[in-house]
């Protein structure tokens, strides 16, 4: 079974909602569509109160190289522009729309029909790519075509689809697969055509068989497509680890994929792009998962974006009883959340319920110089000792650990006995020393 | 739900704890506990009970007195220092020199650095050769073998296969024997059948990997190896070295204490054929007729300069072989 080369864990994977279908959630009376993006700048609301906008129209602008526009998810009227509390646990600019009906552009073909033909040309998919306003749906809500548009003397080989979901908990990718199978593979011809390359590689985790049986089945009649399975470890879908996975290559320290000619698009990306491309639907919502050990009925609701979580959470039967901490996203790497009145963003994947006795951190401890933070470390570092060079602000020595190599996915935090907040320390150093390169990239 | 926990990624942890690898360690001690007490009897469980009680009360004494600060008596590694030293130690040493070297062990070699996680060197090898310089008739006064003996400071004594070696008198003990432990020698190192359990254990619970105890028995047996096929006369064959002295309870439990030897594996590597190389150095050469302590603590000093420069593979550092 292939899998990436360095450290990793297993942590339960507690997928209480794989096998449930994805529901539509209810279309709330107020919505706040949010125009900060995780990545780059934010967009530019190009609508004003009182407006009238129909589900479909944009309502934001990307503004520079690296943002995207942002559409209207629902039909009403805009009430105001204003900052609203997100999910990342920061005040950013958002378009508060009141809910009236659910008109939609005409030019969407809402018909559940699937298009399989495409006939477009290369510039034509990634401008309405770029219309449609798709990010990363994976987590890190890069615009999709800047990851199309590779720099000059950067020529793309493979395309890579993550269909792993290595994250406990989260089944949403799981169940798009399942539901939108052929979709998701007419997108990833259409994104393969975009990049000009002739082989794709979905991978998945062996723990979604009957997802990776579904798409090998239909798979057939796409050509250049292969389906991938893949062991079970964390972090299998990030990025870097999902290229060594499946291509035998490692992206350099401080490089991006296409320096070895892999782009990497998430399942729900490949979908939404499908769904631009072929139905010319902007990307106005996003399946998401709500699961907890406790959680009344673990399921996968498509959201309309900017929605409130607790419009969704409360379709869902609401919070259970002896919630300690809320997550937004998967157990490790979601932000708990301080409340659930924040809306729906593009990267929401999740909200997870946590027990009160699974919440609270053990007390941290001397560390024991066990080395498992260094076995379990997918990139190679030294988190102990980069923990220790944050406590004591050698920065110099930061950089040289490469520490801005870190992908931050907490599996050292995860495996260490003494229950140290590695990753804590390690996240201050990262910001500390991306400041200081940064400024002596500016002299 | 009166207030929701806020705090950064990741929100689960694997439930591993400082002291589930503590106590999995002393429970792969067990099976040499109990090698002991057959082949040395009473004696054997008088040592070791009065180092751990005296290692587990200096830390006690010394957190609640002079650091004032909380006690961890109970994470375990107090115990272990305590049966590690009594394993170092024959069974006849009388209780106040256990004491004593409980003291150093606990007191100058873990508290003075900080306690746990921040000694440099092996607590339990710094009390064992600190008896052994202070006292060095009674470190060296070894029991003969006498299964489920009662006697204590009055067990009939002999020399140790090693002792007599350097002597250069002949060596009457057989293989199987020496496997099975029975021979003179420190109360917990002659088993090495019971040992190696406790390594397989380990390995299995994956509280340590193999790196250490391979790299340090595969390196005395190609070095001893090769002195010995060159002169059988002169030198002792590798399979006399493995299984004698404190190899086995060194390579095993002493050399992978965590603080003080290395975290990567080819560090782990550099620091066991050091090791395995001072080991047979000083057996062969040195004025000692053993040399494993030495040899670790040795190693131990150069932990943290290992560490230093030995790295580890780092993701995308070079193209690795199937990299096109």
């Amino acid at each position: 079974m292939k899998s990436f080369r360095i450290g990793g864990i297993h942590p339960k994977e507690n997928k209480f909602s794989a096998g449930a279908a994805i529901q539509q959630a209810d279309i709330p009376a107020t919505v706040a569509i949010p125009l900060a993006h995780y990545i780059g700048n934010p967009s530019e609301a190009i609508v004003k109160r009182g407006d009238t906008v129909k589900v479909g129209q944009q309502i934001g602008a990307g503004s520079g190289f690296i943002s995207a526009n942002v559409h209207a998810s629902v039909s009403g009227t805009v009430r105001k522009i204003d900052v609203q509390l997100d999910a990342s646990g920061y005040r950013r600019p958002a378009v508060f729309i009141e809910v009236e009906d659910d008109e939609w552009l005409e030019t969407i073909d809402r018909t559940p029909d699937i298009v399989r033909g495409c006939s477009l040309g290369k510039e034509e998919i990634i401008q309405k790519i770029k219309d449609a306003g798709i990010v990363g749906l994976g987590g890190a809500t890069f615009p999709a075509h800047v990851k199309l548009m590779p720099p000059p003397g950067k020529k793309a080989e493979y395309l890579i689809i993550n269909g792993v979901e290595c994250e406990p908990y989260l089944t949403c990718d799981h169940r798009l697969m399942m539901e939108h199978g052929e979709e998701i593979l007419i997108g990833t011809t259409i994104l393969m055509k975009a990049l000009g390359v002739d082989k794709a590689i979905v991978g998945i985790e062996n723990n979604k068989p009957d997802a990776i049986e579904h798409l090998t089945r239909l798979a057939t009649t796409f050509l250049g497509i292969t389906i991938q399975p893949l062991k079970v470890q964390y972090p299998q879908g990030g990025e870097k680890q999902l290229i060594d996975a499946v291509l035998r290559r490692q992206v350099p320290s401080g490089k991006i994929p296409i320096e070895i000619g892999a782009v990497v698009f998430n399942v729900a990306t490949t979908f939404a792009v499908y769904e631009a491309v072929q139905k010319n639907k902007p990307m106005i919502d996003r399946v998401m998962t709500i699961t907890g050990k406790d959680a009344p009925n673990a399921s996968n609701y498509r959201v309309r974006l900017g929605t409130y979580l607790s419009h969704v959470v409360e379709q869902a039967g609401g919070i259970p009883e002896g919630t300690g901490k809320i997550v937004g996203g998967g157990p490790m790497m979601g932000r708990s959340l301080m409340n659930l009145d924040v809306p729906m963003a593009k990267g929401s994947a999740g909200v997870l319920f946590m027990r009160d006795d699974e919440s609270i951190r053990k007390p941290s401890q001397n560390c024991i110089r066990c080395a498992k933070c260094v076995s379990t470390c997918p990139m190679g570092l030294e988190p102990y000792l980069l923990m220790a060079y944050c406590e004591r602000n050698m920065w110099d020595e930061l950089e040289s650990n490469r520490t801005m190599d870190c992908i931050e996915c907490g599996s050292c935090n995860y495996t260490c006995p003494s229950h140290r907040p590695l990753l804590d320390y390690i996240r201050f150093g990262k910001s500390t020393v991306g400041n200081i390169i940064r400024n002596r990239n500016n002299k | 739900m009166e207030k929701l926990i806020i705090s950064p990624a990741p929100h689960i942890h694997g439930g591993d704890s400082v002291r589930k690898n503590m106590y999995g360690v002393l429970i792969a001690l067990i099976p040499a506990l109990l090698a002991s007490f057959y082949f040395f009897g009473i004696g054997a469980l008088i040592v070791t009970l009065t180092s751990v009680v005296a290692c587990v009360l200096f830390e006690y004494l010394i957190q609640r007195f002079i650091l004032k600060g909380s006690i961890t008596i109970f994470d375990g590694s107090a115990i272990i220092t305590g049966v590690l030293l009594a394993f170092n130690l024959p069974s006849n040493l009388p209780i106040w020199m256990v004491v004593i070297g409980a003291l150093v062990a606990i007191g100058i070699a873990k508290m003075s650095f900080g306690g746990l996680g921040n000694n440099p060197f092996n607590p339990a090898l710094i009390g064992r050769v600190f008896l052994l310089i202070s006292f060095p008739v009674a470190m060296t006064t070894w029991p003969v073998v006498e299964p489920l003996s009662m006697k204590y400071l009055d067990a009939e004594t002999g020399a140790t296969v090693l002792a007599a070696m350097k002597e250069g008198s002949a060596i009457t003990v057989s293989h199987l024997d020496m496997f099975l432990g029975k021979m003179g020698g420190s109360l917990g190192e002659v088993s090495a059948i019971a040992l190696l359990i406790g390594l397989a254990y380990m390995l299995i619970r994956k509280i340590i990997t193999w790196h250490i105890p391979v790299s340090i028995l595969l390196t005395v047996a190609v070095f001893s190896g090769i002195m010995h096929a060159v002169n059988p006369e002169m030198y002792i064959s590798p399979l006399t070295h493995l299984l004698t002295g404190g190899l086995m309870l060194g390579a095993i439990f002493m050399a992978t204490d965590y603080v003080t030897s290395p975290m990567t594996p080819k560090g782990m590597w550099i620091y066991g054929v050091g090791i395995g190389i001072l080991t047979v150095v000083i057996r062969t050469w040195g004025a000692y007729p053993e040399g494993v302590s030495f040899a670790i603590l040795i190693m131990n000093g150069f932990t943290p300069l290992i560490n230093f420069y030995i790295k580890p593979r780092r993701f995308g550092a070079k193209q690795l072989k199937n990299n096109k």
